[in-house]
């Protein structure tokens, strides 16, 4: 049976350089970044070129794009979160189109590693902090102090809000991560079912088509997961955020 | 994160590569975080310099293009009404003047008439009234001729027939008597 895991192995395609001891290489998973980048931008530059009043399917799709991220950010962030946009946006496609492009069979999911889900939730967090501290100073710790707490309990939930605060950048990346890895590994444990029913004959060939058909259905199933997730992603960052903007609870 | 994991290799087939769990291979981390930040730093340049303005530019462009169509709707519309209004106005009233003037000319002519008329009526009043005295002083007149001319003739007869005149007021009262039947 073939190894599920093999799948997310990360393959040498050449090396760059070696930087204070560490190698760096161009893998397979930077070859899917760059095809995800390279596509995004020809979608989006070039379904938009013609500027059309009345727009075609790319260009329509190109807007809703837009106008979704956009609206989402807008209803959870306001208007001041728009400033954002640009990274939300990015964010969203990014992982949006390595998501969808690793269902396509024989391709490397990048979000199925967590140094890459990590980095990209550490990026949310450090931005959200930073943007926290720059536009409210001293007040951004309020985020922490709920208003309407009785004085009695105010250091038991301080201290929850803090936890949860801190441990919002892994439970943003390993949502993503483990979602993206767990689904990859279903899908190929039941396509191995399909190969190694059947190479028994006949009986195998008919016992084969039960984890050929959940194979199909759990395509699907992962396309919409990796659509959900993505939104995920991108919705919490817009919550995280509005925390930034208006730490007052 | 994950220490590079030093897994018993296995001996299922794959000799080349030790057996762990690529997502916590330590020694893949750098490499991909180098590409992530190169092509991440890309792919949020094209989209804040390049894509997001330009659809943004496309989105915004249609929006005024149809507030802009539907005000210009609005303000050839609301223009139509009033030209309408202003026709109906005018054309009410033109019809009131026309109206005014049918009836102010009605009775003008009325007046005219009327006056005419009177006048025609007192005119013919006079020459009615003076005719009637003329006629009156005629019969008057030849009255008074008849009784002449039949004293006269009555005393003629009488001289014929008995040969002599009589007297003036014999006749005068014959003539009277006779004239008064």
């Amino acid at each position: 049976m073939a190894d599920p895991i093999h799948q997310f192995e990360i393959i040498k395609l050449f090396p760059i350089a070696k930087i204070g001891g560490q190698q760096i290489d161009f893998t397979n998973s930077a070859l899917y970044m760059v095809i995800a980048v390279a596509g995004i931008s020809a979608f989006l530059l070039g379904s938009t070129r013609g500027r059309a009043m009345v727009p075609g399917r790319m260009q329509s799709m190109a807007e809703i794009s837009y106008e979704f991220v956009a609206g989402t950010l807008r209803s959870s962030a306001g208007s001041e979160g728009m400033k954002f946009f640009p990274l939300v946006f990015s964010l969203f496609m990014f992982i949006t189109t390595v998501n969808m492009i690793g269902i396509i069979p024989y391709t490397f999911t990048v979000t199925s590693h967590i140094i890459v889900t990590v980095a990209l939730a550490l990026l949310v967090f450090v931005t959200v902090v930073a943007y926290g501290i720059y536009k409210n100073g001293f007040k951004f710790l309020k985020l922490f102090v709920p208003s309407g707490i009785p004085i009695y309990i105010l250091p038991l939930v301080t201290l929850i809000e803090v936890m949860s605060f801190l441990s919002r950048p892994i439970s943003h990346s390993v949502r993503l991560f483990a979602n993206m890895l767990a689904g990859h590994i279903t899908l190929k444990v039941f396509g191995g079912f399909v190969t190694m029913l059947s190479g028994f004959g006949l009986v195998g060939w008919l016992g084969a088509t039960l984890p050929l058909a959940l194979t199909v259905a759990l395509t699907s199933l992962e396309l919409l997961v990796a659509f959900l997730q993505a939104y995920v992603f991108t919705i919490l960052t817009c919550i995280y955020i509005n925390d930034a903007i208006h730490p007052g609870h | 994160m994950a220490t590079p994991t030093t897994h018993t290799t296995s001996s299922v087939g794959q000799a080349p590569h030790p057996k762990s769990f690529p997502p916590f291979e330590s020694h893949t981390f750098a490499s991909q975080l180098v590409w992530l930040t190169i092509t991440f730093v890309i792919l949020y340049v094209l989209m804040s310099k390049a894509a997001l303005p330009r659809i943004g530019g496309i989105l915004e462009e249609r929006r005024g293009r149809i507030e802009g169509d539907l005000a210009a709707a609005e303000r050839l519309k609301s223009e139509s009404d009033a030209a309408l209004a202003a026709y109906e106005k005018a054309l009410s009233e033109a019809r009131a003047r026309a109206q005014a003037i049918a009836n102010e000319t009605r009775d003008k002519m009325a007046a005219e008439a009327e006056t005419r008329r009177k006048a025609l009526e007192a005119d013919l009043n006079t020459k009615l009234a003076s005719a009637e005295q003329q006629i009156a002083t005629k019969r008057t007149a030849a009255m008074a001729n008849v009784q002449g001319i039949a004293e006269q003739a009555a005393s003629a007869i009488v001289e014929r027939l008995i040969g002599m005149v009589p007297s003036q007021a014999d006749v005068s009262a014959a003539v009277s008597g006779v004239l008064k039947h």
